[in-house]
């Protein structure tokens, strides 16, 4: 089974959110008529990312119920989509959020679970952890989303490939920074290295659809890509400028690389499992 | 290790994609630049002219009686060279006044009245010609404090701020900056003979290296003695970084209530845009 995955690398308006779907559908009619079936946005695509204290004033809650998602659900009987958002769930509870959209359903949400604060980030100050981690079927297999520094963490992408994801959807507002001497940023290059060593190590395929543009002094360096389950890259974006890229997705090759290379087959799940426990329990209060 | 190479190819990609937007989700399309004929100055101006187009950027030379003819010379090749619109507006007149009515006062001062008047010029030719100020201070300056508040410091938006003195010297290269502009000495050109080096007691060479470890690379003071550097110009700079903050951010304000502006009032300048 083949599919054309796109993903969006786009600029944002940062606080606005009417502007910010009308991109998404303008988007979304452009990948379809491309031949796409799944179009990725990146992280927080519809309210921008550097959020602060508008966090509270764009949040949404992504049902039919909601105008801006029912627009955006009617969109994905043409094609799935992938939108970030801020999801404010039934407590006030304010999450950095992705979800998955198809044939006018909401099939999953993500709240990513790891909040950067530190350095230049400050996300644990205006948002709540997720705590969930799940892969969820579409019609293009089993899939799982991650946003940021989620996929900064190893674990995360290691329980969506537990979880029966073959598909890895990452989404980013990645803020470029370490300019040196080499033609891109040190924060691209960490990025492409272990999404190419996820595709590897787990032998699937791992999308990334990172934004671009500017918010105050911080650059967002775009550059999505695609890797397939034997680590190649199929599919690049250019760093710095808004794009649409389109990757030909041939999920037979997850037979071909399983059937050479069986890491799946031969992950020993129950003793990382008696280990961890180990692990865990012999730890002192302070490092559980 | 101390690397300050940086991709120039990068940086430039990245500065004049920084101006454009900054510029022109507020509005504007016109920058306004303060072009003292040193190195700093003139590598903003290029980028803002690779960002907007030379017709949206405008030149303003502000000497004063005792500037070198150097400067002024300087500002005029690069002036020629990127074929912007530009304007002469000596300082003289505005600041002889003050000086007159207080004979006694230092170098110092008069370095800072100078700055501001030529704040003053720029903010008003902002207006003029419906342009935002660039910032022309790099981060050796901004970290040293090398630098007048409320004078040069004063900006709109700064493309430069994050490169080191050594590193704008490969970006200029990189932009083809006419060299005599990137060999001579660098100076704030307030009174005869300054030099910034003369002035800081030591080279940006030296600093530059010392600042990268202390803060790009978070090393403490002693480590950077551990690495070579002796101990009073480690002390040195570390406490010219540390008594200089307050030109870094804004002035405090009091809290008193429960949502107060700086503190829990939290938005990003370009909100909404």
């Amino acid at each position: 089974m083949k599919l054309t995955l796109a993903l969006a690398q786009i600029n944002t308006r940062l606080g606005n959110v009417e502007a910010n779907l009308e991109k998404h559908l303008a988007l979304a009619k452009k990948a379809r008529a491309s031949g796409a079936d799944l179009l990725v946005f990146p992280e927080l695509s519809l309210t921008g990312y550097g959020l602060q204290d508008l966090a509270t004033t764009v949040a949404l809650k992504p049902s039919a119920h909601d105008p801006i998602f029912r627009r955006l659900l009617e969109a994905s009987h043409d094609l799935d989509l992938v939108v970030g958002f801020v999801d404010e769930d039934s407590r006030h509870r304010f999450f950095i959020s992705s979800a998955y959209l198809a044939l006018g359903e909401v099939v999953h949400v993500h709240h990513k679970v790891y909040l950067p604060t530190y350095g230049l980030f400050d996300e644990g100050r205006f948002f709540a952890l997720g705590d969930c981690i799940r892969a969820f079927d579409t019609r293009f297999g089993r899939l799982g989303i991650l946003i940021c520094e989620d996929f900064w963490h190893a674990s995360p992408p290691y329980l969506l490939w537990l979880d029966g994801a073959d598909m890895l959807l990452f989404a980013s507002a990645s803020p470029g920074r370490g300019l040196g001497d080499e033609p891109q940023l040190e924060s691209a290059r960490w990025v492409e290295q272990i999404n190419q060593a996820y595709a590897s190590l787990f032998t699937c395929f791992v999308a990334h659809a990172n934004r671009v543009g500017y918010e105050d002094g911080l650059n967002f360096w775009g550059g999505s890509t695609v890797f397939d389950p034997n680590g190649e890259l199929i599919a690049n974006g250019p760093y710095h400028q808004e794009a649409l890229t389109l990757a030909e997705v041939d999920l037979n090759q997850l037979h071909r690389t399983r059937a050479r290379l069986p890491l799946l087959r031969d992950e020993r799940t129950a003793l990382v499992m008696r280990e961890m426990q180990r692990i865990l329990s012999d730890a002192k209060p302070e490092e559980k | 290790m101390i690397d300050l190479n940086i991709n120039t190819d990068l940086a430039r990609q990245i500065l004049t994609g920084f101006i454009h937007s900054e510029v022109t989700r507020v509005g504007f399309s016109k920058v306004v630049v303060g072009l003292s004929g040193g190195i700093d100055s003139a590598v903003s101006c290029y980028l803002a002219v690779e960002a907007l187009g030379p017709q949206n950027v405008l030149a303003v030379r502000m000497p004063y009686k005792s500037s070198t003819a150097d400067s002024l010379e300087h500002a005029q090749k690069v002036i020629e060279v990127l074929d912007i619109p530009s304007i002469t507006i000596p300082i003289t007149e505005m600041v002889d006044p003050l000086f007159e009515r207080f004979p006694e006062t230092s170098s110092m001062r008069r370095g800072n009245i100078m700055a501001r008047a030529r704040m003053i010029i720029l903010y008003d030719q902002s207006e003029a010609f419906h342009g935002l100020v660039i910032g022309t201070g790099n981060k050796t300056e901004i970290l040293l404090g090398y630098t007048t508040l409320y004078g040069d410091s004063a900006n709109a938006l700064n493309p430069i701020g994050d490169l080191y003195k050594t590193q704008l010297r490969q970006l200029a290269r990189a932009l083809g900056i006419p060299e005599e502009i990137i060999r001579k000495a660098p100076t704030a050109d307030l009174w005869q003979g300054q030099t910034d080096e003369g002035e800081l007691g030591f080279t940006y060479e030296e600093v530059d290296k010392l600042l990268y470890l202390l803060v790009d690379q978070r090393y403490s003071p002693q480590d950077c003695v551990e690495a070579g550097f002796a101990e009073n110009f480690v002390r040195t700079v570390a406490e010219r970084i540390r008594r200089n903050h307050f030109k870094r951010i804004l002035p405090p304000i009091a809290k008193l209530s429960n949502r107060t502006i700086g503190y829990d009032f939290l938005y990003l300048r370009d909100w909404g845009t």
